[in-house]
């Protein structure tokens, strides 16, 4: 099995996010991730799915989600020709002994400290799913008290944009 | 009793063009005083009206209830929808099936909310596994009660999104018309398919403005008619080069009305041709190319000939696990050429060597010329050998049955004679089971649209409402519904409807006592053990289905005995003003042959009951 990121273009309509997920769900798919929102065309959102799928299952499931009237356009997303990230959001024990401990770390993986109290800090990251698992195994040591995590949103590298299209000029 | 008036009738009396192709905006474009007209003041109920009038709907099939009330006063003062009321839910949603398919139409039914629309359900998954153009309309409750648990809510739209092609929950009265041609629009184009309208009360009794015709607003939905020439080319190539070819042919080739252009193919090719339990008569069964149906229980000629092929010209047919088998070993030397409206039917069950993704009329159009241009070209191999071994085996192995020996009567042979007496013009529906299996083997059919039955879902029930449907679609047609005791004891409370709505169906009860083709499997399968399979229609004549039918308004009939047949058969042929039920009182032990088992193979059909065709020694 490997792991494909789809972009999904849909009408921005209530109800769709449940069509597509009851269609991954009776189709026999796990979603790994998703992440869900507007496009630059206010009519249309855009949902980033990560699934864990053979190329043949993965081909059906794409051809099932086509017949949804709602969607209007599916990309496959390769990982070495897109830009994938997520959001990461930590709580961390950081009592004075080991503040500057944390800090380090932060510091080390581009992270931000959002939020402070005297025995923890909230740590903002962002990155790829590899880049999160790494900064979250370096603060485990100290104490993880709350995480939280988006789905991944990805973009395709260089200057083509998916969002063109009629298809999506007739729903903008 | 009441009666439709004959001009009522009349209106609809005629045959109708396919509904694919054109949008309802296309149709209401050309028409200048619709494009005149200013928006009108009216409820949403009156929208609601004035829109199924406007999309051609003239038939609804229905029950009122709380929530749809509105909607039925408008339509009690419509000239020109109709609205049966029919006695419960399953009734209108088969009945609108049958409807559509007998016509081509898109088939409406109609119902209140909560347990109206959840009775919908069945007929809407059978729409949705058979592809049947139908609009179902429910009432919800007031907007601002959706989410309470008020009285009669359920969430239709959420019960139905897997089951329909597409579904709506109205939001205001506004957007009614846009979404009820979109309704239309999707139901009847592409691959087609139920789609599901809801409204609440408050949205149907609301002024709101009407406009018409309205713009449809379906960016995403964009059905693939034409085939890709580069993929025709292809199919061709290898339909000229194939020594054992073989046209599979399913329900699309119906939905697409190909059926003459496939006869062409078919004759220019000289390959033979398969009809799936969705596609008989989609080639007429007397035309000596015809192998018959394929499948659990399709001939052994048309079997074999999947086996051995080297090449299946899949038209509108899905590879059905009832046709294939166990998939492993189906076709296994054939290269596949897929052709069918849905993209994702391709390459689902079986890999295809050409995909072709088009509407099954221009598919075959297309490589008519296509196969033209390579038989000019002096490309086309023998196919004579092929023949000779499929008329071997067809010769050696025909359609038959043998006389029950307990001097009872043989279902196949009632089933037999009224497709004999009945002819190949009329409609025949049938339920689910053992004499729908008969049906669709022992009625010669000759011309699309006159086989109706539910193959993908296989509800029992089917026939009486599908039957009515029908024949309310095509008053001109004599519409036979074959239905079994067990089928008919879930739906004959529409023979009601029937009888008082001016519906003159036949419908022969196959009646064996049992549900038979579960105490066909308990035969072959759990050692003879009958749990639960015998319905007492013999032993104890509970119900009696004579007395059924009269109490029904439908005159009702008995026939137990073969010299009988045809004499009741003709009784019932006479009567034209009043449904007629005939209790066909035959055997309990007549099994369907040919059989491949479930999840068996193919290859390992049984033609009788302990006996296996002899393959071995004109194997290809």
């Amino acid at each position: 099995m490997t792991t494909h990121t789809l972009s999904v273009l849909v009408e921005n309509k209530p109800g769709i996010l449940a069509r597509v997920a009851g269609l991954f769900a009776r189709r026999g798919f796990n979603i790994d991730s998703l992440a869900v929102g507007e496009t630059e065309h206010p009519e249309v959102s855009r949902m980033t799915i990560v699934v864990n799928a053979e190329d043949s299952p993965l081909e059906q499931v794409t051809k099932q989600l086509n017949k949804l009237v709602q969607v209007l356009k599916i990309v496959e997303l390769d990982s070495t020709a897109s830009v994938q990230r997520e959001l990461l959001l930590v709580k961390v024990r950081a009592e004075r002994p080991v503040r500057s401990q944390v800090l380090e770390t932060v510091n080390l993986f581009r992270a931000r400290v959002v939020d402070v109290s005297p025995d923890a800090l909230t740590i903002e990251a962002t990155g790829t799913s590899e880049k999160l698992d790494a900064l979250l195994r370096d603060l485990e040591p100290f104490g993880i008290k709350e995480m939280v995590q988006s789905g991944v949103v990805a973009i395709g590298r260089g200057s083509r944009s998916i969002t063109t299209g009629p298809a999506l000029r007739a729903a903008s | 009793m009441t009666r439709p008036t004959p001009e009522v009738l009349a209106h609809r009396a005629h045959p109708t063009a396919p509904a694919t192709g054109s949008t309802p905006a296309d149709k209401t474009d050309k028409s200048e005083k619709a494009v005149d007209k200013k928006p009108e003041l009216l409820t949403g109920a009156q929208v609601l009206v004035r829109s199924l009038e406007e999309l051609g709907a003239d038939v609804v099939f229905g029950i009122p209830g709380g929530a749809i009330l509105p909607a039925y006063d408008p339509l009690f003062d419509s000239e020109r929808v109709r609205h049966i009321l029919v006695r419960h839910e399953q009734g209108a949603g088969h009945a609108a099936t049958g409807y559509a398919q007998a016509t081509g139409k898109v088939g409406v039914c109609m119902a209140t909310s909560g347990p109206g629309a959840t009775n919908l359900v069945t007929p809407i998954a059978d729409a949705y596994m058979d592809s049947v153009a139908m609009v179902a309309i429910t009432g919800q409750v007031a907007s601002a009660s959706i989410g309470t648990d008020a009285f009669q809510e359920a969430d239709i739209a959420g019960i139905t999104l897997p089951i329909t092609k597409h579904n709506y929950l109205v939001k205001s009265g506004e957007e009614l018309p846009r979404v009820l041609a979109e309704a239309f629009h999707l139901a009847s184009t592409g691959r087609p398919g139920p789609v599901l309208v809801d409204i609440p009360k408050d949205v149907l009794q609301k002024q709101t403005t009407f406009k018409w015709p309205p713009t449809l607003d379906l960016p995403g939905y964009h059905p693939t008619l034409h085939p890709h020439g580069k993929q025709i080319r292809e199919a061709a190539r290898l339909i000229a080069a194939a020594k054992r070819p073989v046209l599979y042919v399913g329900g699309g080739v119906i939905k697409a009305q190909a059926s003459e252009v496939l006869r062409k193919l078919a004759e220019l090719t000289g390959a033979p041709v398969v009809t799936t339990l969705m596609a008989r008569g989609a080639f007429p069964d007397s035309h000596p190319q015809h192998m018959g149906m394929p499948g659990m229980h399709g001939t052994v000629g048309a079997v074999y000939a999947l086996q051995k092929s080297d090449l299946l010209i899949t038209l509108g047919a899905r590879f059905d696990d009832r046709v294939t088998g166990d998939l492993n070993t189906f076709a296994p030397n054939a290269q596949i050429i897929h052709a069918d409206i849905d993209p994702a039917e391709i390459g689902k069950n079986r890999v295809a060597d050409v995909p072709i993704v088009g509407d099954a009329k221009h598919v075959i159009e297309e490589l008519i010329g296509a196969v033209t241009t390579e038989y000019a070209a002096g490309h086309k191999a023998s196919i004579t050998d092929w023949w000779a071994t499929l008329d071997d085996i067809r010769g050696r192995y025909p359609l038959g049955y043998e006389e029950p020996s307990d001097g009872t009567l043989a279902p196949q042979y009632v089933i037999e004679r009224i497709g004999k007496l009945v002819g190949p013009d009329a409609i025949y529906t049938a339920g689910v089971g053992q004499h729908q299996m008969w049906a669709a083997q022992f009625v010669q059919y000759e011309h699309p649209a006159t086989w109706l039955n539910s193959g993908g879902l296989g509800t029992m029930g089917y026939a009486v409402p599908a039957a009515m449907g029908a024949k309310v679609g095509r008053p001109d047609k004599v519409v036979w519904a074959i239905d079994g005791d067990g089928c008919f004891q879930m739906t004959n409370q529409e023979l009601a409807t029937c009888a008082l709505e001016g519906i003159p169906i036949k419908v022969a009860v196959i009646n064996n006592g049992n549900l038979g083709m579960v105490r066909q499997w308990q035969t072959l399968f759990y050692d003879q053990r009958y749990s639960n399979t015998e319905l007492g229609t013999h032993k104890h004549r509970i119900p009696d289905f004579v007395k059924l039918a009269d109490a029904l308004g439908c005159v009702g009939l008995r026939c137990e005995t073969k010299q009988d047949v045809d004499a009741t058969i003709e009784a019932a042929m006479k009567v034209t003003d009043q449904p007629v039920v005939i209790d066909f009182v035959v055997g309990k032990d007549a099994m369907v042959w040919p059989m491949v088992a479930a999840g068996t193979s193919n290859d390992e059909i049984m033609f009788a009951r302990g006996v296996a065709p002899k393959f071995d020694k004109d194997d290809v």
